[in-house]
């Protein structure tokens, strides 16, 4: 078993409305920026032991399966580093 | 018919519920999420409020709860389920019904009356209206913009199971009258079987004549 970090990063589908994004586009326009676009997404990071970073990955893709994305709306990937 | 009003953390219509209900004349108790379904409950209301905070997701938590394996399994052999507000929120995230309830388009919270126009009457929860009737409710949310894939809101409307869109006061489903954003002005489901319900209106708030409307009457009689 080894000791890892997964980086689960939910975003909205590509399409689906982000109306808290563009509140915040518009907030940012306010003070005087001029951002083409802005994109929200949550991110999770989470401490786990697994025998491989291949299984860490796997556990918490499935953790995205089954909680932190919704897959009506949302899209995620998974990163996995080593934890020291 | 004794109806349980699943009680999770952050439920607040939960006691309306049960006030409307008996008004109705229904029998409907509190049950507390923890300690799971009553053998012989007749009905489930998944009722609004906040469970555990909207944390992650609207709903989210609340779904993946136990009881909500409960309702699942006994939604399928025919009890009547129905979500409202957050409850439709748990409702969709448990897999009672496709899409998912999300952020308003107007990135607010909204507590105003909608008119909604019925789809259908061939349902417990529309029957006691006419299709093409418009009913006026009240609703409460930020989380309650309709999303589903384009292809699934097709085969929802070939299966005739939308149940009420947002509209005018003459019954024009417009974009003006699409209160939050809602894909196909979309305000209530129901799920694969005719029996789960879900909807972002609170027909509880307008069923007691004391507070002065009385249109949702209709949906809480599926379970009279």
């Amino acid at each position: 078993m080894g000791a890892y970090t997964a980086t689960v990063t939910v975003r909205l589908k590509a399409g689906v409305l982000d109306p808290e994004a563009e509140t915040t586009r518009r907030a940012l326009e306010r003070l005087g920026f001029e951002p083409e676009a802005l994109r929200s997404a949550d991110r999770f990071e989470i401490d786990l032991e697994a025998d491989s970073v291949d299984a860490a990955g796997e556990e918490a893709a499935e953790m995205a399966e089954r909680l932190l994305a919704n897959p009506t709306i949302h899209d995620y990937d998974v990163e996995v580093d080593p934890r020291q | 018919m004794t109806v349980s009003v699943v009680r999770f953390g952050g439920s607040n219509c939960d006691r309306d519920t049960v006030e409307a209900l008996s008004y109705l004349g229904v029998d409907a108790e509190l049950v507390w999420h923890e300690d799971g379904l009553p053998e012989d409950t007749d009905g489930v209301v998944l009722p609004g409020g906040f469970s555990y905070g909207d944390y992650l997701r609207a709903g989210a938590m609340a779904a993946r709860s136990p009881i909500m394996g409960e309702v699942r399994e006994r939604a399928a052999d025919g009890l009547p389920v129905l979500g409202i507000c957050n409850g439709a929120q748990v409702g969709c995230e448990a897999g009672l019904a496709p899409g998912a309830f999300t952020t308003n388009e107007s990135a607010r919270f909204q507590c105003e009356h909608v008119f909604l126009r019925v789809e259908t009457d061939d349902s417990p929860w529309t029957g006691r209206y006419g299709k093409g009737d418009v009913i006026e409710l009240p609703i409460a949310h930020g989380e309650g913009r309709f999303e589903i894939e384009d292809d699934r809101l097709a085969e929802l409307e070939r299966e005739d199971r939308v149940l009420f869109r947002y509209c005018d006061a003459d019954g024009n489903v417009t974009d003006a009258a699409n209160a939050n954003g809602s894909k196909g002005n979309v305000a209530g489901i129901v799920g694969e079987s005719r029996n789960v319900a879900v909807m972002m209106p609170h027909p509880e708030r307008a069923t007691l004549p004391d507070l002065g409307a009385t249109d949702g009457q209709g949906v809480l009689r599926a379970f009279a």
